[in-house]
């Protein structure tokens, strides 16, 4: 997989040692009517570059919430969240899309393709924000689709795929653009089992072979051991990893 | 290229909503169109009026007729350039459905002071020598399916009898504004007879035309020709054609009022219909919109994706209602209905204001949801389930 897709960045920021996500008592809450609600509390946590860190816990214990503030797609009020070495927290609203758009890819629980989209056109969304001309474009959209087993299914709509074929579009639109950090909001949790299995073996795949590091959402015990770390949470607070 | 894919593919994911909100739109643009050329068709007497002709009435009312020596002192007045009468004549033509406007005319130098009115000289000679014959616009002898040659029995109302004309020439206009729906025909047919059999009504005249020979000195002029018959037994009110055409217009001010009122009320209906689609669509895709954001994609390009669909729906809607407004326009202009406006045409400004209509339908409803779904939390967009 790794000497199929070439490289779209120029170098990393920071070395291997340093970790590419560093957290410091990172504090969320959220605005109810009246009422402030808190969802995290002092989260403090380092991820290594290569990593493959399942968050755990319970409904309503916050690790959606962190994915979302590690993805840059919501803001802390307080505390420290660096990741390559920036400090996302102090990027505004256009810069903060520019740096998703070359850092970060999706992976959503319902897929969340474009219905109008193709498959080839849905991959290729990200790829509209970059300089790559239409033919680099293709040939990119192509050997990424080829990647994930859906050479065959360019043309077809979400709408004409299975559930496990529409996540396997899903990656394939996360990895096309070769971002730093996927992102993944309970990727197999709409998935029947043996499709939930594949989509674990490919970013099992894409961690180990192409470096990716991962961080995954899941409630799935099985989900998770695909992953080479557990962090748990409840109640906002990390509680540590399962032995 | 990309942004403009997804916009045409988003217009026609829900077929049967857009297809609703794009025949909407067509009915609207299309009924726009007509009411403001029938707003235009009322002025068009006016509009086709020429800046170098004066036209002088009794001051007290037009009902009251003027000398025809009148003619000989205008003549005189400097800056003059020619004068010629016309008599409103009020017939009808076998039934007073039919209507259209008859004039008795100065054959001699009439058509002199019209040049938008195209008549081939052997016509006008043949017009000329016959003492009962008459000119007809191209539309009113199409209306009628008269022809050169033809008799046309006309029973007066202010000149009794049963008057008979025979049609010696059929006049076109210089463009589509002008109007060919007249029938002219020689005065003095009607002021002979006038003479034999109503004496006292005889050398009277309705009015007196004037062409002057410099349009920046009409005021003056008008002025001259007003003071050379003050405290006379008829005196004159001298105004420019258009003034004296607008006159007519006036008097039906309030309907013209109410028309225009209409056509920006059915403007602002189908503003809120859209309003209310582009709403509900954008609403359905907050899910999409969010993640087109998380992608990468700037608040901006979500706004005018929103903006660029209403958009696209109403230059549709405008498109296919302007190339319907133009026949039935033409329609409405050849049927017995359309007879009661002397021009009947929709003018580049009409179609100019129905895309601009349009334009503003298509921004105007789209700024809210444009600004609502650019201006959404990812995270609440995410969450949302359309």
């Amino acid at each position: 997989m790794a000497a199929l897709l070439p490289s779209l960045r120029n170098s990393s920021r920071n070395t291997m040692a340093q970790p590419l996500v560093e957290i410091k008592n990172l504090v969320k809450s959220y605005t109810r009517g009246d009422q402030k609600v808190p969802v995290l509390h002092n989260i403090t946590l380092d991820i290594a570059r290569g990593d493959f860190i399942a968050l755990m816990g319970p409904s309503g214990s916050g690790k959606s919430t962190l994915l979302n503030l590690i993805a840059g797609i919501d803001k802390p009020d307080a505390g420290v969240l660096r990741i390559d070495g920036e400090d996302i927290t102090q990027l505004a609203e256009g810069e903060l899309a520019d740096w998703r758009a070359s850092n970060i890819g999706f992976i959503f629980q319902f897929y969340n393709l474009m219905p109008v989209l193709n498959a080839f056109e849905n991959v290729e969304l990200p790829l509209q924000l970059t300089n790559l001309s239409r033919a680099e474009r293709r040939a990119r959209v192509e050997m990424t689709l080829a990647m994930v087993g859906l050479a065959d299914r360019m043309e077809h709509y979400p709408n004409e795929l299975s559930g496990g074929q529409q996540q396997r579009v899903a990656i394939a639109r996360a990895i096309v653009s070769d971002p730093t950090i996927l992102v993944c909001d309970e990727p197999t949790g709409d998935l029947d089992k043996q499709s939930a299995s594949d989509v674990l073996a490919m970013l099992k795949q894409l961690n180990e072979q192409m470096n990716k590091t991962i961080i995954m959402v899941t409630h799935d015990a099985h989900a998770a051991e695909a992953a080479k770390r557990i962090v748990l949470l409840e109640k906002g607070e990390l509680i540590g990893e399962p032995a | 290229m990309f942004y403009l894919k997804l916009i045409f593919k988003n217009v026609f994911r829900a077929k049967l909503r857009s297809s609703l909100t794009i025949t909407g739109l067509v009915i609207a643009i299309m009924a726009f169109g007509l009411l403001q050329t029938v707003v235009d068709a009322w002025f068009a007497g006016a509009n086709a009026s020429s800046s170098s002709r004066l036209v002088t009435r009794n001051a007290i009312s037009l009902v009251f007729p003027m000398p025809i020596s009148y003619r000989e002192r205008m003549k005189a007045i400097p800056g003059v350039k020619a004068v010629t009468v016309s008599n409103w004549f009020g017939g009808v033509y076998k039934e007073p459905k039919n209507f259209f406007p008859q004039f008795a005319v100065d054959q001699e130098n009439f058509f002199d002071l019209y040049p938008e009115f195209i008549l081939p000289a052997d016509q006008l000679i043949a017009f000329k020598r016959d003492r009962q014959g008459a000119i007809v616009g191209r539309k009113l002898a199409e209306q009628f399916d008269w022809k050169i040659g033809d008799t046309v029995p006309i029973r007066g109302t202010i000149f009794p009898g049963t008057w008979q004309f025979r049609i010696r020439g059929i006049f076109d206009g210089k463009d589509s504004t002008t109007i060919t729906r007249q029938f002219y025909f020689q005065w003095d047919y009607i002021n002979e007879w006038m003479k034999k059999n109503l004496a006292r009504r005889a050398d009277q005249i309705g009015i007196f035309l004037i062409e002057v020979s410099d349009p920046s000195r009409s005021a003056d002029i008008a002025r001259a020709v007003d003071a050379e018959f003050k405290n006379s037994l008829a005196e004159t009110l001298t105004e420019t054609e258009k003034a004296f055409n607008l006159n007519f217009v006036s008097q039906m001010e309030s309907i013209v009022m109410a028309i225009r009122i209409v056509s920006f009320v059915v403007i602002f209906i189908i503003m809120a219909v859209v309003a209310n689609v582009m709403a509900m669509t954008a609403r359905e895709r907050l899910a999409e919109y969010a993640t087109i954001k998380a992608l990468g994609f700037s608040p901006g390009f979500v706004a005018l994706l929103v903006v660029g669909e209403a958009l696209t729906l109403s230059l549709i809607g405008a498109a296919i209602g302007i190339l319907i407004t133009l026949p039935i326009a033409a329609g409405f202009a050849a049927s017995p209905a359309g007879a009661m406006f002397a021009v009947f045409n929709v003018s580049n400004d009409t179609i100019l204001l129905q895309i601009a209509c349009a334009l503003t339908v298509g921004i105007v409803a789209s700024l809210v949801p444009a600004w609502r779904s650019a201006n959404m939390q990812i995270v609440d967009g995410l969450r949302h389930v359309g």
